[in-house]
């Protein structure tokens, strides 16, 4: 009883899995990678996610707990230490805005451009997203939530992590 | 028989007690080491997986294509793990550790003690008669990030093989199994798709062993590689939690005693980076002469 019970479970979740996947796959790949370079594309689908986030007053705060975590974390302070940190913070408001649908445009740099001569590898991108989702849960941010974000941040990968 | 049920949980008890120690004094290390840069251990939480029963990255049941320890590219990663799972006839104590080298390669051992309880006395081989099994893990990871390619349909994917040695042949032989030792080969493609904070694992595993190697490899009725299907599935409800469940198919080569596949429902739990802590209800079917094995599976797995 037990075995056929769990079986049907498993056989479920591949299911929703199937199909999240497919709706994750809805938005039109070749439009995205050709503007993955300058930053990650607005999704629709997200708006929902930006109200979880607080709207652009929640992004404001975030950014600055998020700041404030990447020059305690030695792992990605010597990155940020001799930059314009307060407008770092208002590109990602805006980048994060966009991404997540909110009313904003983003006009900071090329991701590749910006961070092509940082030297970052893994770990300093790993890093990163902790400090990131340390930010996000301070501020309360639902975790389904936080991984639509991340999922939209992580393809990025390609151009920023060049070492 | 009672006071062994008793030693048994108290075991468990310990286990987890363990667990909890070690994980407050990983948080307490974290906390006053945040501002240090440690020079390993940088991957993602519960993303590394755990140590599956054959002491390979993975569910409890089956490998995935993760690289075991917290290790990436310029890294090197290690964890520790002792298991222990308790069936009504029988019980399991497992201990292990593994190397992930550059999130490219991973190297792992373990051992394996299957005590046969009353069912060793009633088969002639006296109570308590226990299988040892020592296994020699290697896995390469081939292609794919199952974390960072979100935009992709792309899993992670891994080979590995899995050398399992037996010290009972002549018992084996006895059942009818044709070897005290054999490898086990596989692959495993590993997805994690983030925003469904669901991770997804496949594994396909050639095989020739009765019950993992406990029972041998090869049998009378079969002695030739049969390729299993593994499945696992793992819902992460936080950074340092996660449920899922796992099948593992299983061949059927000894006449004597019919194996069936495994199946378990799991909850992880990951404080830190140092410690993972993983609690499943597991159903190993029929073994020997006993129908309905199931019970608890625990383990606990630092890292370094
Ligand atoms: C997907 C991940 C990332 C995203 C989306 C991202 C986004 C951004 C944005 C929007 C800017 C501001 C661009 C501008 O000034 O116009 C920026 C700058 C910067 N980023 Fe990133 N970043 C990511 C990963 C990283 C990582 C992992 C590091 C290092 C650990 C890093 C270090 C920097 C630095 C140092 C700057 C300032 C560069 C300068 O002002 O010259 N970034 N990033």
């Amino acid at each position: 009883m037990f075995k056929y019970s769990l079986h049907a479970a498993v056989m479920a979740m591949a299911m929703l899995f199937t199909q999240a996947a497919m709706a994750q796959n809805a938005v039109p790949m070749p439009e995205q990678s050709a503007a993955m370079a300058a930053s990650a594309p607005r999704d629709p689908a997200l708006r929902p996610v930006f109200d979880q986030f607080g709207g652009k007053p929640g992004l404001v705060t975030l950014m600055d707990d998020f700041m404030v975590n990447l020059m305690a974390d030695a792992r990605t302070r010597p990155y940020f230490a001799d930059t314009d940190r307060e407008h770092i913070k208002l590109e990602l408001v805006d980048q994060f805005c966009v991404i997540l649908d909110g009313p904003c445009t983003y006009t900071g740099k090329d991701m590749e451009r910006v961070h092509r001569n940082l030297g970052i590898n893994r770990a300093a991108f790993n890093a990163l997203v902790e400090d990131l989702q340390k930010a996000m849960d301070k501020n309360k941010v639902p975790f389904r939530a936080q991984n639509k974000l991340l999922a939209k941040l992580a393809p990025m990968h390609p151009v920023v992590i060049t070492k | 028989m009672q006071r062994h049920r008793n030693g048994r949980t108290a075991w468990l008890i310990g286990l987890v007690l363990s667990g909890c120690l070690i994980s407050s004094m990983a948080m307490a290390g974290d906390a006053a080491g945040s501002d240090s840069a440690p020079a390993f251990s940088n991957k993602l939480l519960l993303t590394g997986g755990v140590s599956q029963v054959e002491g390979s990255a993975g569910g409890g049941l089956t490998p995935w294509a993760v690289i075991g320890g917290y290790g990436t590219s310029d890294e090197i990663g290690a964890n520790a793990f002792i298991t222990h799972i308790n069936l009504p006839d029988y019980h399991v104590n497992e201990a292990g550790a593994m190397v992930g080298l550059y999130n490219r390669v991973e190297v792992s051992f373990a051992q394996q003690r299957f005590d046969t309880e009353q069912v060793g006395a009633a088969l002639g081989l006296g109570r308590g008669f226990t299988f040892k099994q020592n296994i020699i893990g290697v896995k390469v990871r081939l292609a794919g990030d199952a974390v960072l390619d979100q935009d992709s349909w792309m899993p992670q994917i891994s080979i590995g093989v899995q050398h399992k040695k037996n010290n009972q042949a002549a018992v084996l032989a006895f059942v009818g199994a044709k070897s005290d030792q054999g490898t086990d080969y596989y692959v495993s493609a590993t997805k994690l798709f983030l925003s469904q904070s669901l991770l997804v694992n496949a594994t396909v595993r050639f095989t020739k062993a009765n019950q993992i190697g406990i029972l041998g490899f090869g049998g009378d009725k079969n002695n030739s590689y049969k390729p299993e299907f593994e499945g696992s599935v793992a819902y992460l409800l936080s950074r340092n939690w996660a449920v899922g469940a796992e099948y593992r198919q299983k061949p059927n080569n000894l006449g004597i005693a019919k194996e069936d596949d495994w199946y378990d429902a799991f909850v992880a739990w990951a404080p830190t980076k140092h410690v993972s802590l993983t609690l499943a209800y597991a159903d190993l079917g029929n073994i020997v002469i006993k129908d309905h094995q199931r019970g608890l599976y625990a383990s606990v797995q630092v890292g370094f």
